[in-house]
C-alpha cells in the first residue's frame, strides 16, 4: 500500500510534466504562430483602436446599432462570468419577461408585425456572449439603424449582407452575422458618408 | 433537408466511419502489437524506471483494482490539497480565491471519478495553476483510468483460462501515450487555428463599441477542451462550457468538438471485436448503442427546432427553434444532437443550456444517464453494458433452458449476485438522492433558504433540476440543469458521495466479474450454447436494460419532465 501510493506520486508526478508542461508547451508554441492572435483571444479594431473581442459579443443599446441577443451574464455580457438564465420552458416568471421584451422590441422597431419578431432577439443565449444574430434579425433591425444613421436603408442592408457569413463550406450549420463586425462596418460607413 | 440537419448526421457520420479504424488501432495498443506511435515506448520506458515500476508484470484481477484504486486514493489527496490552496500557487493572474473545503471536495472528487460535475465557474472558482494540474491533468488519466480497466476486462474475455489481466500501470500510460495524447494535440491545433485562446496573460480588458468596460477572461483554454471531450470528461474551461464562443467559436470547432466526445466510446465497442476477434458481437453491441443513440437524437432534435410552444402562442417568429439558452451560430438542431451525445457517454459538456431544453428533450437527457449503457464513458461505458449482457445472458439461459454461458464462461451465481448490485446501486442512488433533497425542500424551508434556495423554477421543472443533478451525479456525467444553485453544504456533500459510489463501485464489480469469469474453465462452443453475437440476442439485450434501468426512473420521470411536457403543450 505505501509503497504503491510512493509509485503513484512518482507516476502523477511524471504525468503533469508530459501533459501539465510538454503537451502545453506544444499547444502554446502552436498557438503563437497558428492562432489569430498569438494564444489570446482575437480582436476587432476601428481606425486602430481595439473595440472587441472578435468572439466575444457585446451590449449595444443605442439605436445608431444593431442588436446582439438579450444576455445573462452577469449584469449583461460580462465576459468575466459567462451564464445563460436556464429558466425552464415552462416558467411562468420568464415567459412574462420574453413577453415584455417582445414589447420593448417592438416599440423600438414600430414598423415590424408581431410575427416578424424573430424569438432569438428575445431569448437569452446560452453563454450571455452570443456574438451573432440571424441574418433575420439583422433585416428586421436595419430600417431603425438606418433612420438613427442618416443613411439609406439600402445601403445598410448592402452592409448586412457583406457581413453574413454562410454555412461551413456552404453546407453545414446557420448563417450568422457578428454583431460586433457589422456595427464596426457601419461605423465605417457612417464616417465616409 | 436545411443546413442545421446536414451539419448534424455529417457529425454523426464521420464519428461512425472513424471510430472504426481508431477501434482497429485501440485493440493492437493494448495488445501490445506493433503501432505507428511505437516512437513513444523510449518515453515510457524512462517513466516507468523512474518511478520504479516494472510494466510487464502480469497482475490479478485483485492486485489490478488494488493498484487502481491506491493511485485514485492519492489523486484524491493532490486534488483538495491545490484546489484548496490554490490561491498561493503560481500562475494567478486573476487572483483568484482558494476553494472552500466542500467545494474542494467536491470538485476533486468529480474530477477524481471522470464525472466533471461543476459546481463552480471556471473564470473564477480556479486558476491556471490548478485548471492544469488538477483538472487537465485528472481528465487525461481518469479517462485513461477506465481504459485501463476496459483493457483488463478485454484481456479477460479474451484469454481460455487465466489468473491475470494485464498490468494496471502498462495499460494507463499506454492509453495516455498513444491515444489521448495524440487525438488531443490534432484537435487542440484545430481549436487554436479556429480561435480559443492559449495563452497565459489573464484577463483582457476592452473598451467596447458603445464606450463600457468589459473583461475578457481567457487562458489556455484550447488545451483542456480537447481531452475535456475525448476523454468524456466534458467539465468546461468557461463556466458555460462549449456554448461559450471562446470554447466553441465557430461551427467547425463544434462539429470537431462533438465528434470528439463519442468517438473514442465507440471505437471502443470496435476495438473490443478486434481485440477477441467477435467482431460480429462487437457490431450487434454496437447496434443497439447506436439505435438507442439516433432515438435520442431524433426526439431531441425534433423538440429543440420546433421551438417552445409557450414562446410559439406569443405570435413571434420562432422558425430557428427553442432558442433560449442556444447560440446563434450552433443552431437549436446541433445543440440537441450534443445533449444527447453527451448524456449517452459520461462526457457532460453541454454547448447550450440544458434547463432550458423543451421537457421530453430533458426527459432523453436524463434518460440517457439513467440507463448509463448506451456507449458511455470511455471504457467504462462499455463495462457497464457487459454488466447487463451478464443478466441478459442468465435470463436468457433461464428463459430457454440452457446453461448460461458467456464466451466460453458459465455464468454463476456469484457473478450474478455482483451484477445486479452494480445494475441496481444506479437507481438507487439516484432516486433516494433525489427523494432525500425533495424532503429537505418540502418539510426543511429554513434549510433550504439558507442555502440560497436551491431551485431557478418553480413546479415540475424544479423537481426535474434536483432529478437531474442526482442523475448526473450517478452516471458520472456532470452535466447539469444549472439553474440549480448547487454550490453549497448540502449538495456539494450529497452529489460527492453519489459520485463515490457510482465510480467506484461499477469499475469493481465489473472488474471481478471478468477477473472471476477468466479464471473458470473454458468450455467449448457446442450446440448448446447460447449464441450471444445475434439480433436476437442484442433485442434480449436492449429489452432487459430498457426494463431493468429505465422503468425504475418512469416513476420520477412522470413527476419531472412528463408533467411539464403536458402542462405547456396543450
Amino acid at each position: 500500500m505505501i509503497s504503491t501510493l510512493f509509485k503513484s506520486f512518482k507516476l502523477t508526478v511524471a504525468f503533469c510534466i508530459l501533459f501539465s508542461v510538454c503537451y502545453i508547451f506544444i499547444l502554446w508554441i502552436f498557438a503563437q504562430v497558428a492562432g489569430p492572435n498569438k494564444g489570446n483571444a482575437d480582436v476587432v479594431e476601428l481606425n486602430g483602436k481595439i473595440v472587441g473581442a472578435a468572439n466575444v459579443g457585446q451590449t449595444f443599446t443605442q439605436d445608431i446599432y444593431f442588436w446582439g441577443r438579450p444576455s445573462c451574464a452577469g449584469d449583461g455580457y460580462d465576459a468575466s462570468s459567462s451564464g445563460g438564465s436556464n429558466k425552464g420552458p415552462s416558467n411562468e416568471e420568464y415567459l412574462a419577461e420574453v413577453e415584455s421584451r417582445i414589447d420593448t422590441f417592438l416599440v423600438h422597431h414600430p414598423y415590424l408585425k408581431r410575427g416578424e419578431v424573430p424569438a432569438e432577439m428575445v431569448t437569452a443565449s446560452g453563454s450571455g456572449l452570443d456574438p451573432d444574430i440571424s441574418p433575420k434579425a439583422a433585416y428586421v433591425q436595419v430600417q431603425r439603424v438606418a433612420a438613427a444613421r442618416g443613411l439609406s436603408p439600402e445601403k445598410v442592408m448592402a452592409l448586412v449582407s457583406a457581413n453574413t457569413e454562410g454555412s461551413l463550406l456552404g453546407l453545414f450549420g446557420p448563417e450568422k452575422v457578428n454583431v460586433l463586425k457589422l456595427n464596426v462596418a457601419l461605423e465605417k460607413a457612417a464616417m465616409n458618408k | 433537408m436545411n443546413t442545421e440537419l446536414v451539419g448534424s448526421i455529417t457529425q454523426i457520420v464521420l464519428m461512425i466511419v472513424l471510430a472504426y479504424p481508431l477501434g482497429m488501432y485501440i485493440a493492437k495498443v493494448y495488445k501490445g502489437e506493433k503501432t505507428w506511435l511505437d516512437f513513444m515506448a523510449p518515453v515510457e520506458r524512462f517513466i516507468f524506471r523512474l518511478c520504479g515500476i516494472d510494466p510487464n508484470v502480469e497482475m490479478s484481477w485483485k492486485s489490478f483494482l488494488k493498484a487502481l484504486l491506491t493511485i485514485n486514493l492519492f489523486w484524491f489527496f493532490w486534488g483538495v490539497l491545490l484546489l484548496y490552496f490554490q490561491q498561493y500557487l503560481p500562475l494567478n493572474p486573476d487572483g483568484n480565491a482558494g476553494q472552500s473545503s466542500h467545494l474542494s471536495f467536491n470538485t476533486c472528487i468529480s474530477f477524481m471519478v471522470n464525472c466533471n460535475l461543476q459546481h463552480y465557474s471556471g473564470e473564477s472558482g480556479l486558476t491556471y495553476f490548478t485548471q492544469l494540474f488538477v483538472i487537465m491533468l485528472f481528465q487525461f488519466i481518469t479517462a485513461a483510468t477506465g481504459m485501463a480497466a476496459l483493457a483488463g476486462v478485454f484481456k479477460a474475455m479474451a484469454s481460455k483460462t487465466t489468473q491475470t489481466i494485464g498490468n494496471f500501470w502498462n495499460l494507463l500510460m499506454k492509453s495516455c501515450t498513444r491515444i489521448l495524447l495524440p487525438l488531443a494535440l490534432i484537435v487542440g491545433c484545430i481549436l487554436i487555428v479556429e480561435g480559443t485562446p492559449m495563452g497565459f496573460d489573464g484577463k483582457m480588458k476592452l473598451t467596447t463599441l458603445e464606450g463600457t468596460e468589459q473583461m475578457v477572461s481567457q487562458g489556455p483554454a484550447a488545451a483542456i477542451i480537447p481531452i475535456k471531450q475525448l476523454g468524456t470528461n466534458g467539465g468546461g474551461y468557461f463556466g458555460v462550457n462549449s456554448s461559450h464562443p471562446l470554447e466553441n467559436p465557430t461551427y467547425l470547432t463544434n462539429m470537431v468538438e462533438c465528434w470528439a466526445i463519442l468517438v473514442l466510446p465507440m471505437a471502443m465497442v470496435f476495438a473490443l471485436g478486434f481485440y477477441l476477434k467477435r467482431k460480429k458481437l462487437a457490431y450487434s453491441i454496437f447496434g443497439v448503442m447506436l439505435f438507442a443513440y439516433l432515438a435520442s437524437v431524433a426526439i431531441n432534435t425534433h423538440y429543440e427546432t420546433k421551438g417552445n410552444p409557450m414562446i410559439s402562442a406569443m405570435g413571434i417568429d420562432q422558425r430557428a427553434g427553442a432558442m433560449e439558452g442556444k447560440e446563434t451560430r450552433l443552431g437549436a438542431a446541433a445543440t440537441a444532437l450534443w445533449s444527447c451525445t453527451t448524456t449517452v457517454t459520461s462526457n457532460g459538456s453541454v454547448n447550450g443550456m440544458h434547463d432550458s431544453t423543451m421537457p421530453l428533450s430533458g426527459m432523453m437527457e436524463m434518460l440517457n444517464m439513467q440507463i448509463n449503457t448506451w456507449f458511455g464513458g470511455v471504457g467504462v461505458g462499455f463495462m457497464n453494458y457487459y454488466a447487463f449482457l451478464i443478466i441478459a445472458v442468465f435470463i436468457s439461459g433461464l428463459m430457454v433452458g440452457r446453461t448460461p454461458e458467456f464466451l466460453g464462461k458459465k455464468v454463476e451465481a456469484r457473478e450474478m449476485k455482483i451484477a445486479t448490485i452494480v445494475a441496481l446501486a444506479h437507481p438507487f442512488v439516484i432516486l433516494i438522492g433525489t427523494a432525500v433533497a425533495c424532503y429537505y425542500w418540502v418539510y426543511n424551508p429554513a434549510f433550504v433558504e439558507a442555502e440560497g434556495g436551491w431551485l431557478n423554477n418553480p413546479g415540475f421543472h424544479g423537481f426535474s433540476e434536483m432529478l437531474y443533478e442526482y442523475t448526473s451525479s450517478s452516471a458520472n456525467n456532470g452535466s447539469g440543469f444549472e439553474g440549480l444553485g448547487d454550490n453549497t453544504y448540502f449538495w456539494n456533500f450529497t452529489t460527492g458521495l453519489a459520485l463515490i459510489i457510482s465510480r467506484y463501485l461499477p469499475i469493481v464489480g465489473q472488474v471481478a466479474i471478468a477477473g472471476l469469469l477468466a479464471q473458470k474453465k473454458y468450455i467449448p462452443e457446442s450446440a448448446g450454447t447460447l449464441k450471444t453475437d445475434t439480433a436476437t440476442f442484442a433485442v434480449m439485450t436492449f429489452s432487459v436494460i430498457f426494463i431493468v434501468a429505465a422503468l425504475s426512473f418512469f416513476p420520477a420521470l412522470t413527476l419531472g419532465p412528463i408533467a411539464e411536457y403536458f402542462s405547456i403543450y396543450r
